[in-house]
């Protein structure tokens, strides 16, 4: 029998309680495959004004291209430990930092591989539907053929790509709108 | 693989309006540029299942978390979650939050001048079952005062998260109840589509009631279907 979706709602101002102790800042521990990396991610309105009251998701493939999840049957390792899922909320700077392994590449469907990337969810008061995005690493040779990135403006692919700050942690700015404004995917 | 693992759900018959302007916050919080059309790959068609996810007992019962009983009308909220056709999504993780039942949230950030139970933190998690079905014991949340617009009041609700089986079909939404005459003012659950209003509302449910000491609501939760898969050679 055929039922229609639920609607989406704002996550609003309050969450917390259950999100709260289900909170996940580092994804990757000891012992866990690849390259540690540090995640910034700053949230801003369309205004420019940061949000503070933001909850950010990540998911990601682990450092040999595989996810954790029945769906990927790859014949690639599996890394005790690393299920490639973070979950933080905007400080008062409008930043959630997570700690995690840079990611490998995975497939496109019909050939090719996509360039390494982080899969990024977005709530927050006044953002009604789920915003999803995603980070690539500047610098990477692969950019340049991502079949994902190469379906967004030139112009506008800049807003996908964190840069590496002098600590070495990636950056990445994300805008709900204005000049700057995010790309985000319908997926 | 099939490029269309999951059917999108059509433009302006589920899902609020990114900027819905009666909602005031969304004017400078949402993209004016349409979203980018993804084929689904696996970083779509996977996603947290988190079925490491170790839930304590009890944790569906919001009436049992601190030392005493919260103050207010003690509920049943169930239901399931399916997919669009109807097949449950088993062993989900279903996350719920909500006020107490003056109204006011156990959030620093709230400052509704009514008063905090001690009794009550707002929180819980349920996993569903393999058919899908989950179970919470909560409390009747209040109606709260919000500064959207003069006299705004936001109708009670649960506001609810599901993961669903992949990154495509993460959900967040929020369980109203029936015939709340606040329904009518209320610019959030306003700004999804006339027809999809309804499914937002929880069914009184009088069979599973508990006689002698809760009433009972039942909320279905659906999330998107997956397509009809054609020939899959992974
Ligand atoms: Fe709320």
């Amino acid at each position: 029998m055929s039922r229609a979706l639920t609607p989406s709602q704002t996550i609003g101002p309050f969450y917390f309680g259950t999100v709260v102790n289900a909170y996940r800042h580092d994804l990757a521990p000891a012992g866990v495959a690849g390259e540690r990396i540090e995640i910034a991610l700053t949230l801003h309105d369309a205004d420019g004004a940061i949000v503070p009251d933001g909850l950010l998701e990540i998911w990601q493939a682990n450092s040999h291209g595989r996810y954790n999840h029945p769906e990927d049957r790859r014949n690639l390792p599996l890394d005790a430990g690393f299920e490639g899922y973070g979950r933080a909320s905007t400080d008062t700077r409008g930043c959630a930092r997570f700690g995690t392994v840079k990611p490998g590449r995975v497939p496109w469907p019909g050939g090719g591989l996509q360039a390494a990337h982080v899969n990024v969810s977005v709530f927050a008061r006044g953002v009604l539907n789920r915003l999803a995005t995603r980070l690539y690493f500047d610098g990477d040779p692969a950019l340049a053929e991502d079949p994902a990135l190469n379906l967004v403006e030139p112009e506008r692919r800049a807003t996908l790509i964190a840069k590496r700050d002098a600590t070495g942690v990636w950056r990445l700015p994300l805008y709900l709108g204005g000049p700057n404004e995010t790309v985000f995917f319908d997926c | 693989m099939n490029e269309e693992t999951y059917r999108r759900p059509a433009a302006g018959q589920h899902h609020p309006a990114n900027r819905s302007p009666d909602y005031k916050s969304t004017v400078s919080r949402s993209p004016s540029k349409p979203a980018i059309v993804l084929p689904h790959t696996l970083s779509e068609i996977t996603g947290p299942l988190l079925r490491a996810e170790r839930l304590d007992a009890g944790e569906n019962d919001l009436t049992r978390r601190r030392m005493g009983e919260p103050l207010g009308e003690r509920i049943v909220v169930h239901g399931r979650v399916l997919d669009e056709d109807g097949k449950p999504v088993p062993e989900a993780l279903v996350e719920i939050w909500q006020c107490n039942a003056a109204g006011r949230y156990h959030h620093p950030g709230d400052q509704h001048d009514a008063p905090l139970d001690p009794n009550f933190y707002g929180g819980g998690r349920a996993r569903a079952g393999t058919d899908g079905t989950y179970r919470f014991i909560t409390i009747k949340p209040g109606a709260y005062p919000w500064k959207n617009h003069y006299n705004a009041w936001r109708p009670a609700h649960i506001h609810f998260s599901l993961f669903g089986p992949a990154f495509a079909t993460r959900l967040i939404t929020q369980m109203y109840f029936p015939q709340d005459p606040l329904l009518a003012f209320d610019p959030i659950y306003n700004s999804v589509p006339e027809g999809a209003r309804p499914r937002l509302q929880a069914a009184f449910d009088m069979d599973a009631t508990q006689p002698e000491w809760a009433l009972a609501y039942r909320f279905d939760i659906v999330l998107r279907g997956r397509n009809a898969t054609p020939m899959e050679n992974t």
